[in-house]
């Protein structure tokens, strides 16, 4: 169980996050959207102790996060936004070093090592510097390093970004399976498709703000589960109906071409968050 | 390890043949001040630069902070490593000194002397490396600070060839402590006493102040 209780955390200025209340239970699988700069690393920073927030609190399994909460800390698996592997070692002694971190013995180290790298495609390239590896081959590793220690929180910020498509499978279907173990996911992600299947609950953000908070299915019928997407002006405009029918009636007054389909998360995500610009 | 190397030449062999300090040749006055800001200099960057460039540059240090290590067990890993570095470059001064025939007395006393000078900077290091944000400011806290102690701590020149006033405060820094110990032939037991507690005081106020700003530092 993960709560956040009236959290904010500001950067000068700048309130990254605002007044955040938030529970997530455990075992769910929770994602968390939002447009650039809407505090979701944030978020998943003061979760994980890589941040302070200015004020409230953050309980994981009822206890206050710390950095020197050492049982809490290794329940919980990271995959930050930005690379932080060691470059000047191979992936082998990456992934070596965080089972060192985490305790973990030798043969579970090294079972738990070659486990990983089989599964992201990365064995035949262990003894290599992680330097030269893709970008691709640093976000597998990234995710192979927080699954390493087997934890019962996974916090994941874009965790699937320069993945390519059948690699992206693999992880929703590796996190998937995870999940239904009992593994709880945090996940933050610009990819609104990878929360609307993975994710059983969606929070969006805004401005530091938490603006929306449900099911996926429950926020697209909320906007409308209809799309009519029509050109105007040189954009591309849409309309949110509750029912086709509602959809066609309102376009047969219409010129050029419309497209009526059922609404995903993305058009109630995009409409959401140009509201709030709107205002 | 190249720049002790090349002082013990310029300043030992060098400029200091002929010169004496206290009755011995220059030569036996400058090794200890040499192995004082060798491991202050080696002990010192090493944990500074290191958890510099973790957190500023490849972001590693994220990875140990979500570990489930103790900050106290993260800083005594630092500082420890730091230190081994320190005492690594003092073994090699040491061995030069004796290849060359140098005076130099290694007792117990002298050899805990440096360790603890290693472990002193080291902790600087930490608490340094986690206060300073960029490699530049870094570069200017070692310009203005450390490189100055190196000179003026009393490693090349006795203390009191310096300026009443300069004088007292140069004597309470670390490094002072750690030269005038490391050569304490003739001191009262009080003085050979003192050296090593002023130096643990200021490692204990080196790791309180580095474990508490692990707690925070991002
Ligand atoms: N270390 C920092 N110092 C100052 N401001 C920061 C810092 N980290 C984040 N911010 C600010 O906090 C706000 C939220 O940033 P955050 O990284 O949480 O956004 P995000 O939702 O993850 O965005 P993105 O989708 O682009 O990753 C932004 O305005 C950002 O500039
Ligand atoms: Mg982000």
């Amino acid at each position: 169980m993960l709560v956040f209780d009236s959290v904010t955390k500001k950067y000068g200025t700048v309130t990254a996050v605002d007044n955040l209340n938030l529970e997530i239970p455990k075992g769910e699988f929770f994602g968390l959207l939002g447009p650039n700069g809407a505090g979701k690393t944030t978020t998943v920073r003061m979760l994980s102790t890589l941040t302070a927030p200015t004020s409230g609190s953050i309980l994981v399994d009822g206890r206050q996060v710390d950095r020197n909460l050492t049982e809490i800390k290794a329940k919980i698996g990271v995959v930050p936004q930005h690379m932080n592997l060691e470059t000047e070692m191979t992936a082998w002694q990456n992934l070596e070093l965080h089972g060192c971190l985490y305790g973990l013995q030798k043969d579970i180290r090294q079972k738990r090592i070659d486990e990983l790298l089989e599964f992201t495609n990365l064995s035949d390239r262990a003894n290599e510097m992680v330097k030269n590896f893709s970008g691709g081959m640093k976000r597998k590793l990234m995710i192979a390093r927080a699954l390493m220690h087997e934890p019962e929180i996974l916090l994941m910020d874009e965790p699937t970004v320069g993945l390519d498509a059948a690699v992206r499978r693999k992880m929703w279907d590796l996190m998937k399976g995870l999940n239904k173990n009992g593994l709880t996911v945090v996940l933050t992600t610009h990819y609104i498709e990878e929360a609307e299947i993975l994710c059983s609950r969606v929070g969006l953000m805004h401005g530091g703000k938490l603006v929306e908070l449900d099911a996926p299915q429950k926020l697209i019928q909320k906007t409308g589960a209809f799309v009519l997407e029509y050109f105007e002006n040189g954009g591309t405009r849409s309309r949110f109906f509750n029912t086709r029918q509602e959809a066609i009636e309102s376009a047969a007054g219409m010129e050029g071409s419309v497209n009526i389909r059922p609404a995903n998360l993305e058009d109630t995500f995009i409409k959401l968050t140009k509201r709030k610009v709107e205002g | 390890m190249i720049a002790p190397v090349l002082y013990l030449i310029v300043f030992g062999w060098g400029l200091g043949s002929g010169i004496n300090v206290g009755g011995s040749s220059y030569i036996n006055f400058v090794i200890p001040g040499i192995i004082a800001l060798t491991t202050m200099t080696l002990s010192f960057s090493t944990v500074a630069n290191d958890i510099n460039i973790a957190r500023t540059y490849t972001r590693t240090f994220e990875e140990f902070m979500v570990a489930p290590v103790s900050m106290l067990v993260y800083a005594a890993g630092k500082i420890t490593a730091g230190a081994l570095r320190g005492l690594y470059s003092a073994l090699i001064i040491v061995l030069l000194a004796i290849v060359f025939q140098a005076g130099l007395r290694l007792d117990l006393y002298f050899i805990m002397i440096t360790i603890l000078n290693c472990f002193v900077f080291s902790a600087l290091g930490l608490t340094a490396g986690l206060i300073i944000d960029s490699h530049g400011d870094m570069a200017k806290f070692s310009n203005f600070v450390i490189t100055p102690m190196s000179f003026l701590c009393g490693t090349f020149f006795p203390l009191d060839k310096m300026p009443v006033g300069l004088k007292e405060i140069i004597w309470v820094l670390p490094l002072t402590q750690t030269s005038l110990a490391l050569r304490s032939q003739g001191e009262s037991v009080f003085q050979t006493l003192l050296h090593p507690t002023i130096l643990i005081i200021y490692l204990l106020i080196f790791i309180i102040t580095g474990v508490r700003l692990c707690k925070k530092a991002e």
